[in-house]
């Protein structure tokens, strides 16, 4: 098969998982080694398709071959799209071939299940070895690492790649069991125990300076992905769930994928475009709880147990829990400060660091850079009192953004 | 007035030491004026002032300097004067910075970050072509910044391709990487750089064939990279026609009909480890590993099962297994499990020759932030577990059994059992057997008094020590 078809074929099934992020790991570079290739903490987007999505790290599959039966996935078995399989060396000479472009930050290698968990994880481990190893590339992997392989793969896995992943699929387990008979969400929450317990000891065997040769394992943590919209879960159920990973298995990030119409579609799922609405409302709920100090239960509307889709969520709660509103931006302490609707935790540091020194008037609020129509009815500070507005039946239809999907010419 | 020339447009250096010079000489900024030009240098009106002998000292806070050296590689023509203005008035007001919302600090910030997303956008839209050169491979780009970045963007490129021979061109400087050294040379061409490289077919091929049709965003992706970069991105051909093809093929996926499933071997159930003899102890860890007769498995990893010596003649039995336990799926394996080797080691066990389990098997916990708080199990819980702990003994059949804790006391004793009514005693269960109640291994992790936590460990390992003296007397 041409080369360039494989790649097609590979590529296209690669882009149903989210993540393409290559932050979070070691610093190093290429200047006392032979080969190419660094890592600064920050990761680097070097294109963007027209989905928005950014395109950081070469994204494949090793193979979409695959013995798996999940409905919602493209490379099912019983899917009858084109298959193709990478060389190990194909995937490796591609890999450098476009690091030295300055196209990618990396590889992301995932692969469809053939022969056994070992089997695919054994070819896998081996691209990322011989890129480590041959050509002592230092440039960020990403590997998705399969539930319960082997120990001794995994801790293979571990010393070549900067991430590991296991996608959780699907928010319930019940989900699963009916969408992806062959999967086991228990396997699935075991191994990211293993992951975690792994990158644990060989953090703090970096940390502890007596260690003369420290374990080498995953140093930009661990990462899943929930598909969004294919099954009937609702919003809160999603949370809890996300909120259950982040702490049990301490996630770098949780992705949430709206589920996409793929090509030749299971009749078993209903094809309707992806809910991106609903997707990027989970996203900023999943930020309420990391960086703004919301637990997973106070986030949605008990009613209904779905986020709003014509408003973000920090401001649906603000209009739930009116009470505790206004807040006085000269006065708040910084937690309070974080619930104010429009207020990101940047404008909070600007807010607090001016406090220290003046406190802040009315006309202040322009150089803030915030969206004032959102923040008004919510504070008050010297020359402003949003007064009767924050109770006004209307307030909240003033401040609904009905959604506009598709985006389709921007 | 005073008239600083400064030697190019990004001497910053020289904007440091005329600054540092007048704001000591006390010059207003409204007396100063600034240009950058090869000839003059210097207070170019003053001679008097040229050489600038061991000027007294002030200083400025790093932060402050940092912002300058950003904002100062900014195109805004009156950026050196602006700065200027800023240390002027930071020198009347030393907590400025910290004014986030006054106009000149939002200017500042708002150039320095431009200069950073200008650098950011270099180190990612660069785009190297390989050019056919005897003596191994070497590599050309073309870009066109926005600011005076090219310089100081260039030692990401060396960090990163330090094994490599490049050069990067652009309108106003170009670098060259020879391996060893960074040059700065003059700025050139964009017709200097080949025209093609033979990765830009394949690189379209993966653009093209990454993206989701499904999903246009196109805003989003204009957001984070401009049209401004699209001319030197050899994938940016692509992206009006991916655009304009997306809805039709969107909506083609959505109305072809589902075709019949791809005819495949289906697979063999998932072969698991081969059923073992009822009643044993591989049985029952099979079993238990599925248990979800209380709520528990929920939010937990795994069943954590009891492991050790099946012919054990001591049990030891914990209250439950905590966060640690519940990643690895082993008992005592955590904080509490170390302390307990260590007793056991100096009461003279060997933990090999025990069977060691817990009265609950799942781990209970709360959620606080990320944290997994260990939350006491309730009698609900512990009465779900009751029958996997009573198969174990079954199984093991030891002769004598250490309770840790209150609840693996409980569990063993009945509801309403104490520690202070049973430690230090033999207790005999209906079946005979022997139970000796200690606490448990984490009580001892929890007391703050040093004193304490030291005889309260002595008392443990006592305890142990009865326990091991107890069964070298039956035997």
């Amino acid at each position: 098969m041409d080369f360039q078809i494989k790649l097609q074929v590979l590529a296209d099934a690669a882009k149903y998982d989210a993540s393409c992020s290559s932050s979070g790991s070691d610093k190093r570079d290429s200047k006392d080694g032979r080969g190419v290739g660094s890592t600064e903490g920050m990761g680097i987007c070097h294109s963007y398709a027209p989905d928005g999505r950014c395109i950081s790290l070469l994204k494949i599959l090793l193979t979409n071959y695959c013995m798996y039966d999940c409905l919602y996935c493209v490379n099912r078995v019983s899917s009858n799209v084109q298959r193709a399989r990478f060389s190990v060396e194909e995937v490796v000479k591609l890999t450098l071939d476009f690091y030295k472009r300055n196209y990618i930050e990396g590889l992301f290698l995932s692969s469809g299940i053939i022969r056994s968990a070992d089997y695919t994880m054994e070819q896998v481990v081996r691209v990322a070895k011989v890129l480590r190893e041959e050509h002592d590339f230092r440039g960020y992997i990403h590997l998705k690492t399969i539930p319960d392989a082997s120990e001794e793969l995994l801790a293979e896995a571990g010393r070549y790649a900067d991430r590991l992943s296991i996608n959780i699929e699907l928010p319930t387990e019940q989900g699963l069991t009916d969408l992806a008979p062959e999967k086991d969400a228990r396997a699935i929450r075991r191994s990211m125990g293993r992951l975690r317990w792994r990158i644990d000891e060989s953090r703090e065997s970096r940390a502890n300076p007596t260690t003369r040769k420290p374990l080498r394992f995953a140093p930009g943590g661990q990462s899943t992905q929930m598909i969004v919209g294919a099954d009937a879960t609702n919003d809160q159920a999603i949370l809890a769930t996300s909120a259950n990973l982040y702490g049990n298995y301490r996630l770098r990030r949780v992705y949430y994928s709206a589920f996409s119409p793929i090509p030749d579609a299971s009749k078993a799922l209903p094809l309707k475009p992806p809910p991106l609405v609903r997707e990027h409302r989970l996203y900023q709920a999943d930020w309420l709880m990391r960086f703004y100090g919301f637990s997973a239960d106070e986030i949605v509307d008990p009613k209904g147990g779905m986020l709003d889709l014509d408003m973000d969520p920090k401001l649906a709660w603000a209009l739930r829990h009116r009470e505790r509103f206004p807040v006085d931006l000269n006065k708040a302490p910084r937690e309070m400060l974080l619930r104010v609707p429009g207020l990101g935790s940047k404008a909070v540091d600007r807010i607090l660091s001016t406090r220290r020194v003046r406190a802040l008037r009315s006309d202040d609020l322009a150089r803030l850079h915030v969206p004032l129509k959102k923040i008004l009815p919510f504070i008050t500070l010297p020359g402003h009192s949003p007064g009767a507005t924050l109770d006004a039946a209307s307030l909240a239809a003033q401040l609904r953004t009905p959604p506009v999907q598709p985006d389709l010419f921007g | 007035m005073r008239i600083v020339t400064l030697a190019h447009e990004t001497d910053f250096a020289g904007w440091r030491a005329a600054a540092r010079q007048m704001a000591i000489d006390g010059v207003a900024p409204e007396h100063v004026a600034w240009c950058i030009g090869s000839n003059g240098g210097l207070f170019a009106d003053d001679p008097m002032q040229h050489e600038i002998i061991d000027p007294p000292q002030f200083s400025v806070s790093k932060r402050f300097m940092q912002l300058c050296q950003r904002a100062a590689l900014h195109t805004d023509p009156d950026r050196f004067a602006f700065l200027y203005r800023l240390l002027w008035r930071l020198r009347q007001q030393p907590q400025l910075l910290d004014i986030a919302v006054d106009p000149d600090v939002v200017r500042a910030t708002g150039m320095a970050k431009a200069v950073q997303r200008d650098m950011h956008k270099m180190t990612a839209f660069v785009r190297f072509r390989e050019i056919d050169i005897e003596g191994g491979e070497r590599f050309m780009a073309w870009f066109e910044p926005t600011h005076h970045i090219v310089m100081a963007t260039a030692p990401f490129f060396t960090r990163r391709f330090a094994n490599m021979v490049w050069s990067i061109l652009t309108p106003e400087t170009s670098v060259h990487w020879d391996g060893q050294k960074l040059h700065e040379l003059p700025g050139a061409q964009k017709s200097d750089v080949p025209a093609e490289d033979a990765n830009e077919d394949l690189w379209r091929t993966y653009y093209a064939s990454i993206f989701n049709p499904a999903r246009l965003k196109v805003a989003m992706m204009q957001s984070e990279m401009p049209r401004k970069y699209w001319r030197n991105l050899p994938e940016a051909t692509l992206i009006q026609p991916l655009i304009n093809s997306a809805a039709a093929r969107t909506q083609n996926m959505v109305d072809t009909a589902a075709t019949d499933p791809r005819k495949h071997r289906k697979m063999a159930p998932a072969a698991g480890p081969a059923a073992a003899p009822a009643g044993s102890l591989r049985q029952l860890q099979q079993a238990a590993a599925q248990c979800k007769e209380c709520p528990l498995w929920q939010p937990a990893t795994q069943t954590v099962f009891g492991e050790g010596n099946a012919k054990a003649r001591l049990m030891l039995v914990g209250e439950q297994p905590g966060d640690q336990e519940d990643l690895a799926g082993h008992p005592f394996v955590g904080p509490a499990g170390q302390l307990l080797d260590r007793a056991l080691e100096e009461a003279g066990l060997d933990r090999a020759s025990l069977y060691v389990t817990n009265a609950v098997k799942h781990f209970k916990f709360e959620l606080r932030g990320k944290r997994r708080i260990h939350s006491k199990p309730g009698l609900r819980e512990m009465a779900a577990c009751q029958h996997w702990l009573d198969s174990e003994i079954a199984a093991v059949k030891p002769d004598l059994i250490v309770a840790l804790g209150a609840t693996a006391a409980q569990s063993l004793l009945g509801h309403g059992a104490t520690l202070k009514h049973y430690r230090g005693q033999w207790t005999a269960l209906e079946d005979g057997r022997k139970v000796w109640v200690t606490v448990h291994p984490s009580y001892l992790l929890r007391l703050p008094d040093p004193a304490a936590k030291a005889a309260e460990y002595a008392q443990f390992v006592e305890d142990l020590r009865q326990a091991a003296a107890a069964l070298k007397s039956i035997s």
